[in-house]
């Protein structure tokens, strides 16, 4: 399979890329890693004319301790994100989390704002950043600006990054010793999840997101804050499919989903309360 | 638009449609056919080599994102004069291959994990793998094998 033809044209810094995205608009797409956009290219299911390659502005791919919070550049690969000592040590779920993104060959391409401005709801990594309350830098043409983790997807494969800006940096609070559990649930080992769950604990505190679950990653709110309440693991899981809206497809019903995201909420929790 | 790139060590220069798959550069460009396209999808890892020493998907890469890079395939992996490289030499001693469709990507993906993680354990060769399915399922001699091939190279 091959994609559709286009025009390709490689920015040498964010700006450049900036200032094409905003000359080519959206008949154009941004490629990092390109293992969620070639995909689709290749099965006609996005067919820009002009694609816009960043895979080689080598100044954001970085991970930095930024005091109460680890900066992580967009184009940090997920291999480099898996292996980082920085992280294992200040946010050791999301170092988890990304070694179980695809496999070996996947981690060795695949980016980390590759994977969060795509905005796949059965990808696991925006959901990890929901749970961790992360951040997450635009830049545009008139500088950047800060988006929440929980106000970036908008909808399936939709985000509030606007047509000409670039996301740029993650910024993922530290987990000062936070216990914590993730949960992936697939039949094959490099399969997206069917459903998946992030979560964390620390004394009264806890968070905890759900992959593929709804069109957008989504916070179990209902679970922390029966937590919060003083409500048990056992008890609170049980809430872990209220509010989320998740569809059904060949792997899963829309009842199987809500089994699946009790139960794991209930595992991935008890491992963070161990 | 112009793609140079290093396939084994020797600089190869084409003129390609920014389409250009890698795979389809190394199979249908350079004429290197032991890299072979499986699942086309970045399932199976047959079409597994190395770009600047770690495995990828070639299927999953464009022949312009390997511009400037050094890439090695199947073909690149025995010594000028035959000798095998260690984890050829233990597939083969191991019988890590029934039908051998996914063996190039099979080497390749091992020996790249060899090179991050020297003496895995059982476990972490089965993890490591995953990224490559063998449909003769002949998974257990494979494992074998790159163990094998790590203890040569202690």
């Amino acid at each position: 399979m091959i994609p559709a033809p286009f025009d390709y044209v490689r920015a040498e810094s964010a700006e450049e890329a900036i200032a094409l995205v905003g000359q080519h608009g959206d008949e154009s797409k941004v490629i990092a890693g390109g293992h969620s956009l070639l995909p689709l290219m290749k099965l006609r299911l996005a067919q820009p004319s002009v694609l816009i390659d960043i895979g080689r502005i080598t100044d954001l791919s970085y991970i930095r301790d930024a005091g109460d919070h680890v900066a992580i550049g967009a184009l940090t690969r997920h291999m480099d994100v898996e292996t980082s000592d920085v992280l294992r040590e200040h946010a050791p779920l999301l170092a988890h989390a990304t070694s179980h993104v695809g496999d070996p060959q996947v981690r060795h391409r695949g980016t980390i704002g590759g994977s969060i401005a795509h905005a796949d709801p059965a990808s696991d990594l925006p959901a990890v950043a929901l749970a961790l309350g992360a951040t997450y830098v635009a830049q545009g043409p008139n500088g950047t600006r800060e988006i929440a983790a929980a106000d970036f997807a908008t909808s399936y494969l939709e985000s509030a990054l606007a047509d000409d800006e670039l996301l740029t940096e993650i910024r993922v609070p530290k987990m000062n010793g936070a216990g914590w559990g993730f949960e992936k649930f697939n039949r094959r080992a490099q399969d997206w999840a069917i459903v998946g769950v992030a979560a964390w604990r620390r004394n009264g505190d806890a968070g905890v997101a759900l992959v593929n679950m709804s069109s957008t990653p989504v916070l179990a709110t209902g679970v922390v804050s029966a937590l919060a309440d003083g409500a048990s693991v056992a008890d609170a899981a049980q809430l872990a499919a209220d509010g989320a809206d998740p569809q059904p497809d060949l792997n899963a019903s829309i009842e199987y989903r809500q089994h699946l995201a009790r139960a794991l909420t209930k595992r991935a929790l008890d491992t963070a309360s161990s | 638009m112009n793609v140079t790139l290093t396939i084994n060590g020797t600089a190869h220069t084409y003129d390609l449609e920014p389409r250009t798959l890698l795979v389809q550069l190394i199979r249908e460009h350079a004429g290197l056919t032991g890299t072979n396209i499986g699942c086309d999808t970045s399932s199976c890892g047959a079409c597994s080599v190395h770009l600047d020493g770690e495995a990828v998907k070639s299927c999953t890469l464009l022949a312009v994102q390997a511009d400037g890079a050094d890439v090695t395939t199947i073909e690149g992996m025995a010594s000028a004069d035959g000798t095998m490289h260690p984890m050829q030499q233990a597939f083969m001693d191991e019988h890590g291959l029934q039908c051998g469709f996914c063996t190039p990507g099979m080497v390749m993906a091992a020996s790249s994990l060899l090179a991050e993680n020297p003496n895995p354990t059982d476990e972490e060769v089965r993890i490591g793998l995953e990224g490559n399915l063998c449909r003769c399922t002949g998974y257990h001699n494979i494992v074998k094998a790159v163990l094998a091939a790590s203890g040569a190279n202690q």
